[in-house]
């Protein structure tokens, strides 16, 4: 029988005499997790300011197809990413499966409609407001997209922040392409699942605990960048 | 038979080359014909003014001009041809509520600069004149979204006149202003009349019209009710339509 409050405090201990593993294993999600989110800002807020922002035959679509896939279960992600990179997929022979750019890209497939079918609501409000005004000035696609982008930043700051807190608390796909394996893809995720199922609840709720600070702090520091950023623009 | 400004136009002003034409345009939207067969000259220099009640089409025949709406039927030619691209270039308008990109006053004029392919010291240069121009200098840093009314104004009219465009079209440019800064407004039309830019406003304001317009085209219910010099159309309408705008009546019957 163990109690709630000795599991806790045990837990701080081990945040207390932070050990080389858990550096480790913090380090690699933050990486999996960061390099995820750049790459669906990448993918995800050109393609999310394409659909706001213009008019083309299966937008309608494309915008169903978005807003669905931001709900894709991590699982079916991992299953998929699996499939196309074991060593009989069409990916098998760069063998990336059990890496962290395994992790890096199911997060990506994840994380990518998030970004796009949010970027796209919030360019397609701006949008509304500098249609004329970008018409009249002859500007072609690729500056509508660029300006558009540019003027929405301090909300897609926000959407970016959507997509790193799916990413980081994700463990399904990550599992399933990264394996757990200890030193080379184990992540704070994948560990809690590990060291709950083993009863080692102590570390797992110390990782827990490190877990939700990430997510705070980058939200905090994130909300705070913005909030200054809008005072000082007045946008 | 309806007249054309080609057919009322001053001699001095009729002598000059057509910038822009509209043959036969109309434009319908919900199943209604809002601009119904309106053909019109724009001449190269001139001051044309386009005026009429609320919902004759006149804000609308401004954007059908300047291709921001596609006709119905009819069109547009641009020196006797369709438009392209350059024709674009040469055209810019500024609008009733002036449209500010979330940026400095700075910033929305260096992003109308570099949209015209001018960049670096040449840019800062353009963009100090334009700031100087429109007043605005002791504001450059400023966002452009917190200015007065009348200073976004002139910081939309400034971005406008950036790229030296040929024509200049004004949808109510001063509708929301005080008497200072629509003078203010319309010295830096002037001033842009002067270095041969081509003037195309829509306005309410009777004086403003005889204090800013060559030649009226007068719009009811999406058709040219009336064109000609701006005396003659203000002082001795011919239309009753105009007639009964510039009385201040209603005029409510649908057809000319």
């Amino acid at each position: 029988m163990f109690s709630f409050g000795d599991i806790m405090s045990e837990a701080f201990v081990l945040i207390l005499n932070w050990d080389r593993n858990l550096s480790e294993i913090v380090a690699l999600s933050l990486r999996v997790t960061l390099s995820a989110v750049f790459l669906s800002c990448l993918i995800g807020l050109p393609l999310g300011a394409l659909v706001g922002a213009f008019r083309f035959p299966g937008r309608g679509i494309l915008t169903v197809l978005l807003n669905a896939l931001m709900g894709l279960p991590p699982v079916v992600v991992g299953l998929f990413v699996y499939l196309m990179l074991s060593a009989s997929g069409p990916l098998g022979p760069l063998q990336l499966l059990y890496t962290p750019l395994a992790m890096i890209i199911a997060q990506t497939i994840l994380v990518t409609p998030i970004v796009a079918a949010l970027t796209k609501q919030v360019v397609e409000d701006l949008h509304g407001e500098y249609a004329e005004q970008f018409a009249s000035m002859g500007l072609r696609a690729y500056d509508r997209i660029a300006a558009l982008l540019w003027d929405a930043r301090y909300s897609l700051m926000t959407v970016a922040l959507a997509g790193f807190g799916r990413a980081v608390a994700e463990v399904g796909a990550v599992l399933i392409v990264g394996g757990n394996i200890n030193h080379v893809t184990r992540v704070m995720t994948t560990t809690i699942a590990l060291e709950t199922s083993k009863g080692n609840l102590e570390l797992a709720l110390a990782l827990g605990v490190l877990l939700l600070s990430i997510a705070v702090i980058v939200n905090a520091v994130v909300m705070a960048l913005r909030a200054s950023a809008v005072r000082a623009a007045y946008a | 038979m309806r007249d054309t400004v080609m057919d009322m136009i001053p001699a001095q002003v009729a002598t000059s080359a057509a910038l822009l034409e509209a043959r036969n345009l109309s434009f319908e939207a919900g199943g209604k014909r809002l601009i119904d067969g309106v053909s019109l000259t724009i001449r190269e220099g001139s001051r044309t003014l386009i005026m009429g009640a609320n919902g004759a089409g006149k804000s609308l025949i401004l954007r059908l001009l300047h291709g921001l709406l596609p006709p119905s039927a009819g069109q547009v030619l641009w020196r006797g041809a369709t438009p392209d691209h350059t024709a674009r270039r040469a055209q810019s308008m500024v609008f009733q509520r002036p449209v500010m990109l979330r940026r400095s006053v700075l910033a929305n004029l260096n992003f109308a600069l570099s949209m015209h392919g001018i960049r670096g010291a040449q840019r800062a240069t353009e963009a100090g004149r334009a700031l100087d121009m429109a007043g605005l200098t002791d504001l450059a840093r400023h966002p452009a979204r917190v200015l007065s009314g009348g200073e976004q104004q002139r910081l939309a009219l400034a971005r406008a006149l950036i790229g030296q465009p040929h024509l200049l079209f004004l949808d109510e440019p001063t509708s929301s202003l005080d008497p200072a800064s629509t003078q203010m407004i319309e010295s830096l039309i002037d001033a842009a009349h002067a270095r041969g830019v081509t003037i195309v406003m829509v306005t309410h304001d009777m004086g403003q019209a005889r204090r800013m317009g060559d030649e009226v085209i007068f719009l009811h219910a999406g058709q040219v009710a009336e064109t000609g010099p701006i005396d003659q159309v203000l002082s001795h309408s011919r239309s009753e339509a105009a007639r009964a705008w510039t009385e201040g009546r209603l005029y409510t019957n649908s057809t000319l």
